[in-house]
């Protein structure tokens, strides 16, 4: 008989703003093996582990820990009671070595000094023990990655931990430190650790998991044995589909091609390659649908479309424009409308007014200006108008954009990036963390532009929305469009969630197919 | 030709280079104090500030206690063993005195910025204009003047003739009779080293100021690590004063520090906050410094000179910030192949 090592039981967390993360959700491991804890994106994951670790109090449940209930008020705690996290974001000092980094607040010491060689020694003692292989005297800054996830482990172990979480450990990993960190924690398992991962990727649980349990919506919607449940099963029970707002829309009559982006790739800072070589085209009259998991380079691509971020190979083109080299107005002014994922950094500037908002992208074309001076008659009129058409909520066009509501805020940067006659529409986004009137609203905006002929590319992680408005989607996965589904509206969530996850993809033919070369 | 001939001759004097050792002893404690404020996360602007306040107080606290020794009786007519007690307890009160009123000084800003969360850049500029005016309305209430501390008898830190050294030609001549607080910056750039890389506070300091959330994870108090740190950079700093005031010279007057605080801020920043380099850094600046000196009697603009060294830092800068950019773009290009 397993032995329950903790049991999170009943756990209600809700936010100060009234989001309910967590609901009811019980949580149970067992000593000595790796539980895999899944769920989409906000599906409660993180908020759970942050309870558990002392980040952030609960409002309900308790947590029993090798039998005793407890309840701890940070970090330090928990790491004193044996659970020890490996963050998605090292804790890690860079310019100082890994055995300074392994002993930071536990120094070992020889005479009121520092003794570094005390402190290898416990690093290198650790390493052997658990069979990481790590250089103790080597800088951080100098290390892979993967390294660092290392010591992060081995500074977790060091401090006793029993109970190791792990967020989303792969993420930055490549396939073979991937490998490498599967043996390292099947080795931990054999020793006696507890391990808790957190992933998004169903072949990587198969190959290295016990049990898994499913969050989705903040509740906890199964727990099964790994071996005994199909990859499909798991993604059927992370997937669901909730209520449905219906969008009318005729079918698409898509003509030319607008966008057309080809080989591109995007590196990041770190030498990653974020974005793979992918090609895909949107043309007029259509909204081409772009689905996956947070962080395989969605955002990258809309970043790179409108300007915001460079890319190393690979071509962007506007009806027949190349991109590279281009400044963002330039860009623009070939009808390129962004409404970006980050509202508060790129869609609107919170302590402007309004108005000031709305003028941001067309502040210097000659028809709102009668020479030096700007010409608040027209202005006005301008903002008075789209204000009533996009039913924003506020008392004047002076108004700061802080006081509005989120949905009003997204309703000011769609009254700017819809009203400039766009050729193209890179939407990101556009209706998250928004009231569903917002999102009604913005919706339907959308597929009128599309009828108007606009070209729409819609990047959105509630499939929801995708699956309602999208004429065509394409899936991306690891960087790379892993499908290409031609027809949106005979599409279910149910295969979208597969090729989101890697475990359907489809052939280089029919992914090409988007470019309509 | 004939005016680099004239320079040389001027500068390859042992006289000149024990002007640049001079020059760059309260330069080199500006730039320790603005290591230690540097490696944990805080930017010290207020240097130059703590550095004056911690010059006016030495002088206070040392005319001050060599007056109560000799009870009011005129030092010429004093006994003078009396006298000489006087002395020495005036050099240790204005010792003492001035480098506290720099740690304290340093520890203000501490608060304001650690404690208060305020703006580090606006506080120490805040100390900075506080101390210009507020050392001469002290100087003032205690002493009588608005320009110097001439009416106050206070003491001068022990000049130092080292045995041997200074029989040795030259080399004597450069290196033997400084002031004792000369010998005593070098010593302290082995300090600030050993402290930052030797004890586990230097750890702390460091891990602080680079990556706090790291520091905080693993239960470093950071803030109590931030009072610390800075209390050393006001200790540094309040060196720096006593040697700007009670070694060289003995009074205080005011402006004194005429911008060394920043030089040694300069000489942080180039030598990348490394004890060792930001010394050889200093040094750079005390040279150009001694030479600006020298330079005023010959025809070319003092403040030509007092420039290089600046001019130097920001080429030093630009430099270095398109190496690290190409560095990035050359791993870009690389994986992009």
């Amino acid at each position: 008989m397993p032995e329950e090592i903790l049991l999170m039981d009943k756990i209600t967390k809700v936010y100060p703003n009234g989001f309910v993360a967590n609901k009811d959700v019980t949580f149970s491991i067992n000593k000595g093996e790796i539980h895999a804890l899944m769920g989409e994106n906000g599906a409660g994951k993180s908020t759970l582990m942050k309870i558990l670790f002392g980040i952030e109090p609960f409002e309900e449940g308790r947590i029993v820990l090798k039998g005793k209930e407890v309840r701890f008020n940070g970090p330090l705690d928990a790491i004193a009671n044996g659970v020890g996290m490996v963050h998605q974001h090292f804790m890690l000092v860079p310019s100082l070595t890994v055995a300074e980094n392994v002993v930071l607040g536990m120094e070992p010491k020889k005479g009121g000094m520092f003794d570094f060689e005390e402190a290898v020694r416990i690093t290198e003692e650790a390493c052997n023990k658990y069979n990481l292989k790590v250089d103790a005297r080597a800088k951080v800054e100098d290390l892979p990655v993967g390294n660092k996830q290392k010591v992060e482990i081995v500074k977790a172990l060091v401090r006793g931990a029993e109970i190791l979480i792990l967020d989303e450990p792969t993420a930055v990993l490549t396939p073979q430190e991937t490998a490498e960190l599967f043996v390292e924690l099947k080795h931990l398992k054999e020793q006696g650790h507890t391990i808790v991962f957190i992933s998004h990727k169903l072949h990587e649980i198969k190959a290295l998991c016990d049990r898994i349990t499913i969050l989705r919506l903040g509740k906890s919607v199964g727990k099964a044995n790994v071996a005994d449940v199909t990859e499909q099963d798991i993604s059927r029970m992370m997937v669901g589909r909730d209520v449905v707002l219906k969008v009318d829309k005729t079918p698409a009559k898509p003509e030319e091609t607008v966008l057309k982006v080809r080989d591109l790739k995007i590196i990041a800072d770190t030498g990653k390659p974020i974005v793979n070589d992918i090609s895909f085209s949107v043309r007029k009259g259509e909204i081409l649908g772009m689905a996956g998991v947070e962080g395989n380079g969605q955002s990258q691509i809309s970043e790179a479309i409108t300007g915001l971020l460079g890319y190393q190979h690979g071509t962007i083109s506007v009806n027949g424009v190349d991109l590279k080299g281009k400044s963002i107005r330039q860009i623009r002014e070939l009808g390129v409308s962004h409404v970006s994922e980050d509202r508060n950094t790129y869609g609107a500037a919170l302590v402007a007014s309004v108005k000031d908002n709305i003028l941001s992208d067309r502040y210097y074309k000659k028809e709102y200006n009668s020479g030096i001076m700007m010409n608040d008659k027209v202005i006005n009129e301008m903002t008075d108008n789209l204000i009533k058409e996009f039913l924003i909520k506020c008392d004047d066009r002076d108004d700061q954009v802080k006081m509005l509501s989120g949905g009003n805020v997204q309703k000011v940067v769609v009254a700017r990036e819809f009203s400039n006659k766009p050729a193209l529409v890179i939407a990101n986004q556009p209706t998250r963390g928004i009231d569903v009137g917002a999102t009604e609203f913005i919706r339907k905006r959308l597929v009128e532009l599309r009828d108007e002929g606009t070209a729409v590319l819609l990047i959105s992680a509630d499939l929801n929305e995708l699956l309602e408005l999208s004429d065509s989607l394409i899936v991306m996965n690891e960087g790379r469009i892993a499908a290409y589904l031609e027809d949106a509206s005979v599409i279910t969530d149910m295969i979208l969630g597969e090729y989101m996850l890697g475990v359907r993809t489809q052939t280089p033919e029919e992914i090409a197919r988007v470019a309509y070369d | 030709m004939e005016f680099l001939s004239s320079l040389f001759e001027l500068i390859f004097t042992p006289a000149f280079a024990a002007s640049v050792l001079r020059i760059t002893t309260p330069i080199l404690f500006a730039a320790l104090g603005g290591i230690m404020a540097r490696r944990c996360g805080i930017l010290n602007l207020a240097l130059e500030g703590t550095m004056l306040t911690a010059a006016l107080f030495a002088v206070i606290g040392s005319a001050l206690t060599k007056r109560a020794v000799l009870g009011g009786v005129s030092a010429a007519l004093a006994d003078p063993a009396l006298v000489s007690k006087a002395n020495f307890a005036g050099i240790i009160a204005g010792f003492i005195v001035g480098t506290v009123a720099g740690i304290l000084m340093a520890l203000f800003l501490a608060y304001m910025a650690v404690g208060l969360k305020a703006d580090a850049y606006l506080a120490g500029l805040a100390i900075n204009t506080m101390t210009t005016g507020g050392t001469v309305f002290i100087l003032y209430m205690v002493a009588g003047d608005k320009g110097i501390s001439s009416s106050l008898d206070s003491g001068s830190m022990p000049f130092i003739d080292l045995p041997i050294i200074k029989d040795i030609p030259i080399l004597g001549e450069i290196f033997s009779g400084q002031n004792i607080m000369t010998y005593f910056s070098w010593i302290c750039v082995a300090i600030v080293y050993f402290i930052l890389f030797k004890t586990a506070t230097g750890l702390r300091i460091r891990a602080v100021g680079e990556t706090p959330s790291a520091a905080e994870s693993v239960g470093v108090n950071v803030k109590k690590v931030q009072y610390i740190a800075m209390a050393l950079s006001g200790l540094f700093c309040g060196f720096g004063g006593v040697s700007l005031s009670m070694s060289y010279v003995q009074f205080f007057s005011r402006g004194m520090t005429a911008g060394k605080g920043f030089i040694g801020m300069s000489a942080m920043n180039l030598g990348n906050a490394s004890p060792v380099g930001t010394a050889v850094a200093a040094f750079l600046f005390g040279f150009f410094d001694a030479m600006a000196n020298v330079m005023q009697s010959m025809s070319i603009p003092v403040q030509f000179v007092q420039a290089i060294p600046y001019v130097a830092t920001l080429v030093g800068l630009v430099v270095f910030a398109i190496q690290s950019d190409n560095k990035v773009k050359k791993l870009k290009a690389k994986q992009a192949k």
